[in-house]
């Protein structure tokens, strides 16, 4: 078991090791470079010179590579190209604001999407599973940009409940903050429990209709017992993954959602970067979020390892 | 007369179909079972058996609903009663043991709690009381130090464990009233003969009535002191089990018992023709009217009722019931027996070959080098002469299945080598096998539920190996597959068919028809008719004889069943943990001497006759690894001599019958030994 957890560590670190090798080498081969694209016309003779000793172009790419990586490894990525601001600066707040974002959704969410999926799966083909399959079954298919916006003019416009963009600044404390997530929140939550309360729902049908279920009913255990002792578990395990990738995704910035509503968040950052060009940003974000999917997947196959004793037993026979 | 525990009153038992329909599964049952009682229901899939056993414990599955009738336990019909009451009664008054103990048993929970719950939900039991009562409980299904057992997980366990688990399980409310749905299905015959004679103790023992639900009339045999005839959904036969099995006096019990191979009658056993009805479809007349080599015109028109027989203390739904009672003598039946063409020539020579299944290091990857030193099969040596039908048999575990595909080239040999014909050396590797050897090699799968393309259809399905192997096209390639179907009598409206409108049988049909276009020298054929029902077993065992008689194909063929191996092949070879023990012509592999595993295996055997009792000489211990060193069966032989056993591995010798043993006792000796027996 030990074992098996340093393996993972070290697969998921060569992982981020390549996909930092990659990023490095799609910026490197793509034509021209950071100074190029930030002096634009006035990219030539001492001017790019300059920017090339500032930003430490004029060294060979190996070297930057190291130095970079060496940087990375220590919460430094350099300076953004738009200003003269330290990246981590720029990225920090960004973090700390996605984080917010997306710890709002996962509180709400998931408990809810649990909740939707095991009451439409137990009460399957009755009234509440069809009202609420109908139900998820239209937030799923609603496109995200259609769902904000239309919870901005009722919401925001028509009732005048909340405001319906976000106007804080990136530094804004949590408790400004948390007025002014209610309606992303409510926009990824539509999105992310309808698909998390499908799945929850099809496993949970698919358990019931094990022979074990079958035997438990047979023996006489009480319906909720059997349901809390025998069910969910078994139902609940395979869903760990998929939590897991949806809080991946969430922290990586749910992108269309924060360019609707302005939020000033890691999402909003990327697309930013991207149209300006800014490349030591967009670098810095891709191994962030590689990191993160990385880091939040491999604890997601921890938890199902240890809970999952079947697993667990043939860890520990290899 | 004793007290009924359950009484079914009319029960009918079925589902609404899409067209609004009432379709029964269950027609009209009426019966009961005595206290002390074992009551044996027998019937193919599909005959509602286990439909009727969830039945008596007030249990429908999803989608069936009762239509007419009760289930009467004492006073209490436990189809209208609340889940508050039921939950009162599963468990404690009436118990299930499961099918697949396996997938019965909730993975997540420790054996113990498994067991405890049950202990807690029916027993005013202490904590500490009710340890001691799962020990207690372990022991009696006698399962090893029961202390330790109780803290393992469901899959940690054997599958003859998990199935004492499960018996375990249903007595820990000490039941009244057990009901087993075929419990000993899917375990290797040694574990099956002791489970049964567990239960058999059991009922003994506690008094309780219980009722066995099997496709098996062999182990019905064996425990029941009644047997009930099920066949599309309605009650055919219902008596005392010699009454049924030796004196059948219905026409399907009577096919069924002519379909079933036995060990003491070789040759191949008579098949039923046709299938069980699908539900709904019989309107008027006897359901077994289509099948029945009885029937007249009456039959056809109408139904009979279940008629009970005095002096047989049995009843019989059939009109013709007088007649079958006089001409009745199964032992009579006409057994075909086989006669292959053998020619003298080698088809396939395989010479020490070695498989492994253990994981290589990475060097070892690299370097395409297998280091195991014990490997899953070791030195199997076995020479097959063009048109012979050679049986490879075992319990799971022993390696047959393993050969067979390394002879398929799915997987590599470790050492040794595999020739075709006398020089061909077949390759290692499937992907630098010439493709003529491919289409010379097919195989038969096991279950053609999983062999067969649920999106193809027959043609499809067929045409396959026809393009692949001969690149036919066009009308020449539909001729050739209306040709193969022909041949498996399966005729030219099945083409459009997809497997899942396929009985099992049929299905079966359509993979031998597959593996017969490719015009193939030899036919691997793993466990063929084990997923099927016997009458249908019958008949794939008769169609395979005759197209290897059209054909002069050679077989090998792996089973775990003694007497379908005995009905089909002309040599048999014995494997224990990937060790050939045995080799030798079936009919006197089949008599003394054997090698003391296949006595024990032939000692297990299962015959449908209540006075045949299987003899168990060794233990069910599931062993995972085989011995390093020494005879691979030393842990369990009956026989075993000391050290030399252990030590140095035994050398072939071969008897008079010229049949080969690989064991340590002198062969005049294990004769001797096992006629005084």
């Amino acid at each position: 078991m030990f074992f098996l957890v340093i393996k993972r560590i070290l697969l998921g670190l060569i992982t981020l090791f390549i996909v930092s090798l990659i990023t490095f080498a799609g910026v490197e081969v793509l034509p021209g470079d950071a100074c190029t694209t930030y002096l634009e016309r006035q990219a030539f003779g001492e001017a790019l010179e300059a920017c090339y000793q500032r930003l430490g172009l004029n060294v060979p790419a190996y070297e930057r590579y190291i130095s970079w990586a060496w940087g990375v490894l220590q919460w430094d990525f350099g300076y953004s190209l738009s200003g003269e601001m330290k990246i981590n600066e720029v990225l920090g707040p960004k973090v700390k604001n996605s984080l917010v974002l997306a710890s709002a959704s996962i509180l709400i969410g998931i408990p809810i999407a649990l909740l939707l999926g095991i009451v439409t799966a137990l009460w399957r083909d009755r009234l509440p599973d069809i009202i609420i399959s109908t139900v998820t079954i239209f937030s799923m298919t609603i496109p995200e940009f259609i769902s904000a916006t239309l919870l901005i003019l009722i919401v925001a416009i028509w009732l005048e409940w909340l405001p319906g963009i976000v106007i804080v600044p990136t530094g804004a404390t949590i408790s400004e903050l948390l007025p002014n997530i209610i309606l992303p929140v409510i926009a990824i939550s539509m999105i992310m429990t309808a698909h998390m309360a499908r799945m929850v729902r099809s496993s949970v049908i698919q358990v019931m209709a094990s022979d074990y279920v079958q035997m438990a009913i047979l023996k006489g255990v009480p319906y909720w017992k059997m349901v809390f002792r025998h069910v969910l578990p078994n139902a609940l395990l395979p869903a760990i993954n998929v939590v897991a990738l949806t809080i991946a995704w969430l922290l990586g910035g749910v992108v269309v959602t924060e360019v609707v509503f302005n939020y000033p968040g890691l999402g909003r950052l990327v697309i930013e970067s991207i149209s300006n060009r800014d490349l030591p940003v967009v670098q810095a974000l891709a191994i962030i979020l590689a990191s993160i999917y990385v880091g939040i997947n491999l604890i997601a196959d921890l938890t199902t390892l240890m809970l999952n004793p079947r697993l667990k037993s043939l860890q520990i026979k290899k | 007369m004793k007290t009924t525990v359950q009484k079914i009153n009319n029960l009918t038992i079925g589902f609404q179909s899409q067209k609004g329909e009432q379709i029964s599964i269950l027609k009209n049952i009426s019966t009961s079972i005595n206290q002390g009682e074992t009551v044996g229901i027998v019937g193919e899939s599909g005959s509602g058996k286990s439909t009727l056993a969830l039945a008596m414990m007030g249990y429908v599955k999803h989608g069936l609903f009762t239509i007419s009738g009760e289930c009467m336990f004492h006073s209490n019909n436990l189809l209208e009663m609340k889940n508050k009451e039921l939950e009162n009664i599963r468990g404690r008054k009436i118990a299930m043991i499961p099918q697949n103990a396996g997938q019965s048993l909730t993975p997540n929970l420790k054996i113990g709690y498994q067991i405890d719950e049950a202990l807690r939900l029916h027993t005013d039991l202490k904590q500490t009381e009710r340890d001691e009562k799962i020990s207690e409980l372990l022991n009696k299904v006698r399962l090893p130090s029961p202390e330790t057992m109780a803290q393992r997980y469901p899959h940690e366990l054997s599958g003859g464990q998990q199935q004492r688990v499960a018996v375990a399980m249903a007595l820990a409310g000490s039941p009244e009233l057990l009901l087993l749905d075929e419990p000993t299905t899917g375990l290797d015959v040694t574990t099956q003969a002791h489970v049964l004679e567990l239960l058999n103790f059991i009922a003994k023992d506690t008094g309780t009535s219980m009722v066995y639900v099997s496709h098996d009339l062999g182990a019905i045999a064996q425990v029941s002191d009644r047997v009930i005839v099920m066949y599309s959904g309605e009650i055919v036969l219902d008596g005392p089990v010699r009454s049924i099995l030796k004196n059948p006096i219905h026409p399907y019990t009577f096919g069924l018992l002519k379909s079933i191979p036995k060990l003491s009658l070789p040759g191949l056993p008579n098949s039923m023709s046709g299938s069980q009805p699908q539900p709904g479809s019989i309107k008027k007349g006897c359901s077994f009217f289509e099948r029945c080599e009885f029937a007249d015109d009456n039959c056809k028109l109408n139904s009979p009722s279940l008629e009970f027989i005095e002096e047989l203390n049995t009843s019989v739904r059939c009109f013709k019931h007088n007649e079958l009672l006089n001409l009745n003598k199964i032992d009579s039946q006409n057994i075909k027996s086989i006669e292959n063409k053998i020619l003298k020539n080698e088809i396939l020579d395989l010479s020490d070959v070695s498989i492994s299944y253990a994981k290589q290091k990475f060097l070892d990857q690299l370097l395409n080098k297998i280091n195991d030193t014990n490997p899953t099969v070791k030195d199997i040596n076995i020479n097959i002469n063009k048109g012979e039908t050679l049986a490879l048999v075992g319990e799971s575990g022993s390696g047959k299945s393993t050969i067979l595909k390394s002879i398929a080239g799915l997987l590599k040999t470790k050492d040794g080598n595999i020739k075709f014909g006398k020089d061909k050396t077949l390759s290692n590797d499937l992907r630098q096998r010439d493709p003529s050897f491919l289409r010379a090699i097919q195989l038969i799968f096991q279950n053609p539920d999983e062999s067969l393309n649920p999106n193809h259809t027959v043609e499809e399905i067929v045409s396959q190996p026809l393009r692949l192997y001969f690149g036919l096209k066009g009308q020449e390639l539909k001729d050739k597959i209306i040709e193969v179907l022909d041949k498996v009598r399966l005729g030219e409206f099945y083409l459009t068919r997809y497997p899942r409108q396929l009985s099992g049988g049929e299905k079966q049909r359509v993979a031998v028809a597959r593996a017969f276009a490719a015009k193939p020298d030899i036919i691997l054929c793993d466990e063929v008719t084990s997923a099927l029902d016997v009458s249908v077993q019958a008949a794939v065992l008769n169609l395979l004889q005759e197209l290897k008689e059209d054909f002069g194909t050679t077989y090998i063929f792996v089973s775990h069943d003694l007497a379908v191996v005995r009905a089909i092949s002309d040599r048999v070879a014995v494997l224990y943990q990937g060790r050939l023990c045995e080799i030798g012509p079936s009919n006197n592999v089949y008599k003394f001497p054997s090698h003391p595993y296949t006595e024990v295996l032939l000692g297990a055997v299962l015959e449908p006759d209540p006075d045949i009792k299987p003899k168990l000489v060794a233990e069910d211990i599931v062993e995972e690894k085989p011995p390093e060193n020494g005879c691979s069966f030393q842990g369990r032989c009956p026989r075993i001599l000391g050290d030399i056993c252990k030590n140095e591995v035994p050398p072939w010798q071969t008897g008079e019958n010229g049949n080969s043993i690989r064991c340590h006792i002198k062969i005049e000796d294990l004769k001797n030994q096992q006629i005084s027996n």
